[in-house]
């Protein structure tokens, strides 16, 4: 349990707020099991059905979120599970984006080559991140991560002979049988799902239920034995492994990296999609993925005010949703489950 | 210390005795003085590496893990111990000898029938149990407990009393207790602290007929 308010670091309360009782509550098992998988059905059917239903431009959405998704899914790995929240996994997620660009527009290099290191530079980057940040926690963790990510954005606004600066880096990475959209998408969805069950798997580990009692009580933790910073260092560099990947995905779909993938916009939106969806829940990533990239299409298409309208939405979301729409509809299905049985 | 010994270490408010766990169990750094454990100097090892060696403790202000639940509380405590803290793939239910050892606390504690509910649904009784469950299945050879009994009911420190009058002889417990008559009456050996300094050792029988042990706790005659 945490130390009384007023022996705490009044900006720690603050931070801790952002990870704190009803974003990370342990969520009550709301659906049996034939319901679950009746739901995964369905899920799984649109998704096969999305290149032929709707090609072309809403084909392209749907990749485009389900790598966002993948990107959410690992900042709520350490805000959700370990109650860490990071402002710089855009700028890892960006890092494998420019090496995969860089590699095989101006080293001429294989793009699956580009991919490894892609993501190997991703998780050196998320090692040097973790290794300056674990040690904090609430908003001192929050302010560390956003400065490192700033740093890195500088780097590539100012390492003009590498990043290319403003104009950035451009170029078709991903391999000729990719070309054609349905294939690219199906790579798109496999390659995103199996990331999604790793991370999974990973969050419902002994390693994820250690970072979950990080979260919940670090003193009880060292008592009990653990290496806190260890487990945290580790599960930063697992986050920034995944956000890594994710960067790759996305330099195969877009073909374009400039300092706008690093900067600190991109941490943000990857921190509202969790959000919106629920912290700690993992699969709140994708939905709050789906809810924004639609959206910003959505009313982009009807005013040039879409920043703004889409801002309301949070505000709306934060006031009646705290816990997300993931959080949210897991609450409203217990609820009426409840009156159903009584 | 020997090992097996049952001491209580009891004092007024301010005492020092919080403190003092605190410098065992690596929790405040000490800034004189040496902590010696198992015959190793353990001044330096941070609080993990000492819990690795063996030492276990409760707190005065209950500390666990609310918003998991019963079972995976006292799985936290015995998964600290194995390798396994480190799958990141396994499943994360308790596995094998595991399965064994959280049905025994949960047993000892009362409290599986709740094993599946979060912890802060429990009532602060069962979470003073659950407390002393965790520090139990974490296989300490030296028990440190911070006022165990702290807010109880009489009939629920009946329970605690008699829980800890039933923990094996092996095991080395220090117990901080403001119950004085039911401190005496779980221990062979007493420390009174004051000011941060021992003001008195000895037996149960010699601490309660110990005159400076009753002006501290009671002060002096012309102070009433």
């Amino acid at each position: 349990m945490r130390p009384p308010l007023s022996m705490r670091e009044p900006l720690e309360e603050v931070g801790d707020a952002l990870a704190d009782d009803a974003l990370t509550r342990t969520p009550p098992r709301v659906m049996s099991s034939r319901a679950r998988l009746i739901v995964a059905i369905a899920c799984v059917a649109l998704l096969v059905a999305v290149p032929f239903v709707v090609p072309g431009y809403k084909t392209s959405l749907v990749i485009e979120t389900l790598i966002f998704a993948t990107l959410a899914m690992s900042i709520d790995l350490l805000a959700g599970y370990a109650g860490r929240v990071s402002l710089g996994h855009g700028a890892i997620f960006g890092i494998a984006t420019y090496v995969v660009l860089y590699h095989v527009t101006t080293g001429g290099g294989s793009p699956w080559v580009a991919m490894l290191l892609g993501v190997a530079a991703a998780t050196v980057a998320a090692v040097v991140f973790a290794l300056l940040a674990i040690r904090t926690s609430g908003v001192y963790f929050l302010l560390l991560t956003l400065a490192l990510g700033m740093i890195v954005w500088g780097m590539c606004l100012r390492w003009t002979s590498v990043t290319g600066g403003e104009n950035g880096l451009r170029g078709t990475v991903a391999p000729a049988w990719l070309a054609a959209q349905p294939v690219f998408y199906f790579f798109i969805l496999i390659a995103t799902s199996l990331m999604t069950w790793l991370m999974w798997r990973f969050a419902h580990s002994p390693f994820g239920l250690t970072l979950q009692g990080i979260r919940e009580s670090e003193s009880r933790m060292r008592t009990l034995g653990y290496n806190v910073p260890l487990h945290l260092f580790i599960g930063f560099t697992v986050s920034g492994f995944f956000a890594g990947l994710a960067g790759t995905l996305y330099a195969f779909f877009n073909s374009f990296v400039s300092p706008s993938t690093v900067a600190l916009a991109q941490s943000v939106e990857g921190l509202l999609m969790v959000i919106v969806g629920g912290v700690g829940t993992l699969f709140g990533g994708l939905v709050g993925a789906a809810v924004i990239i639609a959206l910003e299409n959505l009313v982009s298409f009807y005013t040039e005010r879409w920043p703004m309208v889409l801002g309301f939405m949070f505000i709306v979301t934060m006031i009646f949703a705290p816990e997300g729409l993931l959080g949210f509809a897991r609450t409203l299905l217990a609820r009426r489950g409840a009156e159903h049985r009584s | 210390m020997r090992q097996g010994e049952r001491r209580a270490i009891i004092g007024p408010n301010g005492a020092g005795k919080t403190t003092l766990f605190n410098a065992i169990a690596g929790e405040v750094p000490v800034s004189s003085g040496r902590v010696r454990f198992a015959g190793r100097d353990v001044t330096r090892l941070r609080t993990h590496r000492r819990a690795a060696l063996g030492i276990g403790r409760t707190y005065q202000i209950t500390n666990l893990f609310p918003a998991l639940s019963v079972e995976q509380n006292v799985q936290l405590a015995v998964q600290s111990l194995t390798r396994r803290k480190f799958s990141m793939l396994g499943g994360g239910a308790p596995k094998g000898e595991e399965v064994a050892r959280v049905d025994e606390a949960l047993a000892t504690s009362g409290l599986a029938a709740r094993r599946r509910d979060p912890t802060r649904t429990l009532s602060y009784g069962e979470q003073r149990q659950l407390e002393f469950a965790l520090a139990l299945a974490s296989k300490p050879a030296l028990l440190l407990l911070d006022e165990p009994a702290a807010g109880l009911s009489a009939a629920e420190r009946v329970v605690m009393a008699s829980t800890i009058s039933a923990l094996p002889r092996s095991l080395t417990l220090v117990l901080i207790e403001h119950d004085i008559e039911l401190a005496l009456g779980l221990v062979d050996h007493v420390t009174c602290m004051h000011n941060g300094t021992v003001l008195v050792e000895g037996r149960p029988d010699e601490i309660r007929a110990n005159a400076r042990v009753q002006e501290v706790y009671l002060g002096r005659p012309h102070d009433a």
